[in-house]
């Protein structure tokens, strides 16, 4: 039957978040078809075909898809899933709103965020916050499925040729537009795909003081996040947080500066490989997590790091 | 309507239990959802201000339940709907009896949390707007409502994304929406005696079997305790020639 992935996308590129959706496909096993589902959306289709393991892209261009509505983009998955035994998106904003309204349409099941393909039926899922690892089996004959993207490599975005053919349907449900986008910080490296994180927390009393984390950010070629706190008093914009409700990530080296190191902060972050942690309270529950500890004022250490570096 | 789910408090940690049967809530500390309170608190302040004329909470579950509800009415909330099961029902079967519910109350709109933080789900209200037909808003951070419209801003991946819906609609709260605020013993007291309706979930004859077996809840691995280094220039060599990730 085949797994049928959903192309994440902004009309121009493919999502990496995408690539590693396609890689719990291949764990799955069986034929992997992609949706491109946008607007003006070929360079988008032309790169999915050449993802490697890709069987053949479907492309629904059209304007009522431009910015994948979940209204408008559940009625085309609702048409094509029943074609496959799995329709698969990545864990992400885009994922996460559109795949439960596909499912209902369906009545199906969704299995959210899973960490690890078992067999076709059975998979594992992070719930409380990642404390604990729940293995599920589906009964549905189509499982809906959204992907923890760092737990499974991305798939090479180069090396295939699948066919390209285009598709009609779905339809305009004419209950909401989109209105404007807000993106603040555009020259920031990736924080969900970065090599190194470097984040800031209360801590670090204001959103002027990041600018000592953008500077050790620079030299590193690293991505900068923050914890709720942070977010919540201003510092930083919404899409820097890490955590139960921001990102969830796993960079080869994390750095956490005056973060206390709360459940839902560890949540998205404690399968960095390394976890270096900087706070004067030696009791912060950081320190249990973290691989180095630096018991220091950051407004000591932070510069001396930038000037070590 | 708002949606209001019962879960084990943010601060504790959760525990598996040994049999690997699942995470044990006995003699737990459990509170209302933190997204479902930023939901009502929503809710009321558009009472407040003219736009709705009652709220509802509405929670699907079993025994203990009735505290949450009470919870939610001593926020302010006019009446309670307590659909009684005592299976753990999932989000697809917990949309169906809450769209019976907005159905039977003909309600206007519905607010929900984002994510219940134990389930960690983040599926109830999609699939709820979807069984109902209506527009769906996830992860508000904040919602102006115009006549028969609402311009929304969710917060996703990217940053801020700014919509607009036409009523009724489904909307799934962020924490960012508000500050809900403290409930005072008065209106603990004075919540004793706001209506609570009770229905049993077998009376309402739907098809609310699971899809998914839980076949075992285990503990992640832990991490292995690091070191504490006394200085940067410690910090710096460790990571250049021990973790060799810089
Ligand atoms: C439902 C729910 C979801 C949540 N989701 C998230 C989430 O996704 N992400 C998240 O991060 N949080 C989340 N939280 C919030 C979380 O519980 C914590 O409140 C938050 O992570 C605390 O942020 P913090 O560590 O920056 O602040 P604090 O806990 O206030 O810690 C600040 C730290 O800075 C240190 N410090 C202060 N000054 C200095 C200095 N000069 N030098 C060195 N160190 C200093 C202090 O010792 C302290 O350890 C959530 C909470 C709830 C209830
Ligand atoms: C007794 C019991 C035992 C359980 N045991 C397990 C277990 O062993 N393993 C496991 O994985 N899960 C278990 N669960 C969890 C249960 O399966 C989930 O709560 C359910 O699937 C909903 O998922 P969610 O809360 O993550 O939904 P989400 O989609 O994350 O919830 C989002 C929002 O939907 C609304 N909502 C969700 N649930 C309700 C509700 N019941 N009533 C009203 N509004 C609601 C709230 O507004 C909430 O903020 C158990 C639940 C109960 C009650």
């Amino acid at each position: 039957m085949g797994n049928l992935v959903i192309v994440e996308h902004d009309n121009n590129e493919v999502a990496a978040a995408t690539l590693h959706a396609v890689t719990a496909a291949q764990q799955i096993g069986g034929d992997i078809d992609l949706l491109v589902a946008g607007e003006s959306c070929g360079s988008v289709a032309d790169a999915a075909a050449k993802i490697a393991g890709v069987n053949a892209v479907k492309v629904a261009d059209d304007a009522k898809f431009g910015h994948h509505l979940a209204e408008n983009l559940a009625t085309l998955i609702v048409e094509v899933a029943p074609a496959y035994s799995h329709v698969l998106a990545s864990a992400t904003t885009f994922g996460k709103n559109v795949m439960p309204r596909a499912a209902a349409l369906l009545d199906k099941a969704q299995i959210s965020e899973i960490v690890e393909v078992k067999s076709p039926d059975t998979f594992v899922r992070p719930i409380y916050a990642g404390n604990a690892l729940a293995t599920v089996q589906s009964s549905d004959e189509i499982k809906m499925i959204t992907v923890r993207t760092i737990k499974f490599e991305a798939a090479a975005a180069e090396g295939g040729s699948a066919n390209v053919e285009a598709i009609s349907g779905g339809v305009d449900a004419g209950l909401s537009s989109w209105v404007s986008q807000a993106v603040s910080n555009n020259d920031q490296v990736d924080l969900t795909s970065a090599k190194i994180v470097v984040s800031g927390g209360r801590g670090m009393q204001s959103g002027d003081n990041f600018g000592m984390l953008h500077s050790v950010a620079d030299k590193l070629g690293a991505a900068v996040g923050a914890s709720r706190a942070a977010v919540d008093s201003g510092f930083v914009p919404n899409e820097f947080q890490v955590g139960q409700t921001g990102k969830v990530i796993a960079p080869d080296l994390y750095i956490a500066v005056g973060i206390s190191g709360a459940i839902q902060h560890l949540a998205g972050m404690k399968e960095s490989k390394v976890i270096v942690a900087i706070n004067n309270d030696s009791e912060a529950p950081i320190f249990q997590v973290a691989d180095y500890g630096l018991v220091a004022d950051l407004f000591e250490a932070v510069p001396e790091l930038d000037a070590a570096l | 309507m708002v949606c209001v789910k019962r879960v084990l408090d943010p601060q504790v940690k959760a525990r598996v239990k040994a049999d690997g049967s699942g995470v044990d809530l006995a003699n737990a500390k459990m509170t209302m959802n933190p997204f479902c309170e930023n939901a009502l608190e929503e809710a009321l302040r558009l009472r407040e201000a003219g736009t709705a004329d009652e709220i509802i909470v509405a929670s699907v579950g079993g025994g203990k339940t009735e505290e949450t509800l009470r919870h939610g009415l001593a926020m302010g909330a006019d009446r309670a709907i307590q659909v009684v099961t005592e299976d753990a029902l999932e989000p697809l079967a917990i949309a169906k009896v809450l769209k019976n519910i907005a159905e039977q109350e003909d309600v206007g709109l519905v607010l929900a949390g984002k994510q219940a933080i134990d389930d960690d789900s983040n599926q109830t209200a999609q699939m709820l707007s979807a069984l109902l037909g209506w527009s769906l808003a996830t992860f508000c951070s904040d919602i102006k409502f115009d006549g028969d419209k609402a311009t929304v801003i969710r917060e996703v991946d990217a940053g801020l994304e700014t919509i607009e819906v036409k009523m009724p609609a489904v909307m799934s709260a962020d924490l960012r929406l508000n500050e809900p605020r403290y409930v005072k013993l008065p209106d603990v007291m004075k919540a004793k005696r706001k209506p609570m309706d009770k229905i049993e979930l077998d009376s309402l004859g739907l098809d609310t079997a699971n899809r998914l077996t839980t076949l075992q809840v285990e503990e992640p691995e832990g991490r292995a305790a690091g070191v504490i280094v006394n200085s940067v220039s410690e910090l710096v060599e460790k990571l250049r020639n021990e973790a060799k990730v810089i």
